[in-house]
C-alpha cells in the first residue's frame, strides 16, 4: 500500500536518488542544499544505496566529477546552490555541449552581495543558457516527481542532456510535507535502464571534449540548438507517461483559473501556491483573474505560453531575480518576447519580487495583480517595479 | 591517419557524432594547423651539423628528418613560432614572413 509520508523535501529527494540507483553522487554541501547531499551521503555510508559518494572540494570539481562519471555512463547525480552553481558554471556548458545526462537538484538561493543564503531564482537566472533543460518545482510532491523524472528525460537516447530541477532554498528544501515517493515497481516500469550509446570504454576509444575550430563551432551549436529544443516533446511524453502510471499530471504551462481571465498573473517556483490562495480570493469578488506558473525553463514551452496568455488583456510577470539595467525580470522578459509575434496579445507588465527569500503574502499578490492592472491602464515610468521595496 | 577522410569543414550539423564525440583515434592529425602561421622556416643546410636540436624543442613534433640526414617542418602543421630558429646553434634557419620568397 502506498501512502504519503511526512519527510523534509531534502530528505525526499534523497530517497528517490536511492530509488533510481545512482550510480554516482559527487556534490559539495551548501546551504540550503547541504541536507540533500547529507542525506545521500549518509544513505551511501550506510549501505543503503550502492553508489559512490565523492566527496569533492568545490563545485567546479563537484560538476567536473559528475561529467566524468556520466561519461562512462554512470546514473549521476548532485546538488547544489546560488554561490555554488555560480562556481560550477563554465562546467555546465561543458555537461549539456558534451550532451551527458546529469541530474542536479537546485535549491535556489541569492547571489551575493549583500550575503544571503535564502531564496530566490538569481542563481537559476544566472545559468539560464547553459543548456541544461531545467524544470521549476512548487511543492514537495512536484519536487520528488520530477526529479524521477529528469533521470528518464535527460537519458533519453534522444535528449542526452543534463537536468536541473530547481526547488526554492528552505520555502521548499526545508519543509516538511507530505509526499508520495515512488515504489521500487514503479520506478522499474517507467524508468529505463541508462545505456549512454558512446561511452568511454577503454575497448572502444573515443575523444570527449575534442578541440572546435571556427570551422565546426557553429554546427557544433546549431546540433546542441536542435537538441535541446526537440527535447520538449520527450519533456512532455515523459509526463505523459509519468501520468498514466502516477496519477499526477504536469504540463509546460500549469494554468490555475485561467481560461476566461481578464487578467493572469505568472510566476515560477513555490511561490505560486501562494499565489493561488490570491486568485481564489479575487475571483471570490468576481473579479476574472487567473494564474499562469511556467514549470517548464528550458527548452522554452513557446507555444504552450502563447496559447495559455493570447486571450488575457494583462500579464503580470512576476520574477524573482533582477537582469540589471535590463527589460525587467528574465521571465518577464522572455514571455513578452514569445507573445510579441501575436496579432492580439496582453500588455505584459513586469515585477521582480521575493527576493533573498523576502516573502509575499496572499495580500502582497493582490496587490501585485492590483497594481499591473493600473500599470497596463496609465503605464509606469520605470521598466518594472520591484514588489515591497521600502522607498 | 589519413589526410583525405572527410575535413570537418565539409561535415554539416547532422553528420556530428553526439556531443562532437570523435570516435576516431589520430583524426587530430588533419588539423591542418599549418594555416595559423604568419611566418614559416627557411633553411640554410650548409651550415647544418645536424644536431637535431630544432627537431627536438619543436613544441608540435612536426620536424623531420629528411633523406639527406637534415631536419625540416612539415609546413601542413608547422605554427611558425620560431623556436627551432632561435635554438639553432648554427642559425640554419630564418623566420620569413609567409608571402615573401
Amino acid at each position: 500500500m502506498v501512502k504519503k509520508v511526512g519527510m523534509e523535501i531534502s530528505v525526499a529527494i534523497g530517497e528517490v536518488v536511492k530509488r533510481v540507483n545512482a550510480d554516482v553522487i559527487a556534490a559539495y554541501p551548501i546551504t540550503p542544499q547541504t541536507h540533500i547531499v547529507e542525506h545521500l551521503a549518509e544513505l551511501v555510508a550506510e549501505g543503503e544505496l550502492d553508489a559512490a559518494f565523492i566527496p569533492v572540494e568545490s563545485e567546479h570539481s563537484a560538476m567536473s566529477a559528475c561529467l566524468g562519471a556520466a561519461a562512462v555512463g554512470a546514473r549521476t547525480f548532485t546538488a547544489s546552490a546560488g554561490q555554488g552553481l555560480e562556481l560550477m558554471h563554465e562546467v555546465l556548458y561543458v555537461a549539456s555541449s558534451m550532451r551527458l545526462p546529469i541530474v542536479m537538484a537546485v535549491t535556489n538561493r541569492a547571489l551575493s552581495a549583500p550575503l544571503s543564503v535564502w531564496g530566490d531564482h538569481s542563481d537559476a537566472m544566472a545559468v539560464r543558457d547553459t543548456g541544461w533543460i531545467q524544470i521549476f518545482t512548487e511543492n514537495g510532491q512536484e519536487v520528488v516527481d520530477n526529479v524521477l523524472c529528469a533521470f528518464r528525460i535527460g537519458e533519453d537516447p534522444r535528449v542526452l542532456l543534463p537536468v536541473m530541477v530547481h526547488l526554492d532554498g528552505f520555502h521548499l528544501s526545508h519543509m516538511i510535507e507530505p509526499i508520495l515517493l515512488p515504489e521500487p515497481s514503479q520506478v522499474a516500469k517507467f524508468l529505463p535502464e541508462n545505456k549512454y550509446p558512446l561511452p568511454l570504454d577503454p575497448s572502444r576509444p573515443v575523444t570527449m571534449g575534442d578541440f572546435g575550430p571556427p570551422v565546426i563551432y557553429s554546427e557544433a551549436k546549431k546540433a546542441q540548438e536542435v537538441n535541446l529544443r526537440a527535447a520538449k516533446e520527450v519533456v512532455l511524453e515523459c509526463w505523459n507517461e509519468f501520468a498514466r502510471i502516477f496519477k499526477h499530471s504536469y504540463h509546460p504551462v500549469e494554468c490555475y483559473r485561467s481560461e476566461d481571465a481578464k487578467v493572469l498573473l505568472l510566476a515560477m517556483g513555490s511561490f505560486c501556491e501562494t499565489a493561488m490562495v490570491a486568485v481564489d480570493k479575487m475571483r471570490g469578488e468576481g473579479k476574472a483573474v487567473g494564474l499562469l506558473r511556467l514549470r517548464l525553463w528550458r527548452p522554452f514551452p513557446f507555444e504552450e505560453i502563447r496559447k495559455a496568455a493570447q486571450a488575457a488583456e494583462v500579464l503580470i510577470v512576476l520574477d524573482r531575480a533582477i537582469s540589471f539595467g535590463g527589460p525587467g525580470g528574465p521571465v518577464c522578459s522572455e514571455v513578452r518576447s514569445a507573445l510579441y509575434p501575436l496579432d492580439k496579445r496582453p500588455k505584459v507588465i513586469g515585477f521582480v519580487g521575493g527576493l533573498g527569500g523576502r516573502d509575499i503574502t496572499p495580500d502582497g499578490f493582490e496587490a501585485i495583480i492590483s497594481r499591473g492592472i493600473e500599470i497596463a491602464k496609465k503605464g509606469s515610468k520605470e521598466e518594472f517595479e520591484i514588489f515591497g521595496v521600502r522607498e | 591517419m589519413s589526410r583525405q577522410a572527410k575535413s570537418e569543414s565539409e561535415l554539416t550539423w547532422k553528420e556530428l557524432e553526439i556531443g562532437g564525440i570523435v570516435t576516431e583515434p589520430g583524426s587530430a592529425s588533419r588539423y591542418r594547423t599549418g594555416d595559423w602561421r604568419s611566418q614559416r622556416p627557411s633553411y640554410d643546410f650548409s651550415r647544418c651539423i645536424k644536431c637535431r636540436l630544432c627537431q627536438i624543442y619543436c613544441p608540435d613534433a612536426c620536424i623531420n628528418e629528411t633523406d639527406k640526414g637534415y631536419f625540416e617542418a612539415d609546413l601542413y602543421y608547422c605554427k611558425g613560432c620560431g623556436i627551432c630558429a632561435t635554438e639553432c646553434p648554427t642559425t640554419v634557419i630564418t623566420m620569413v614572413d609567409e608571402g615573401e620568397e
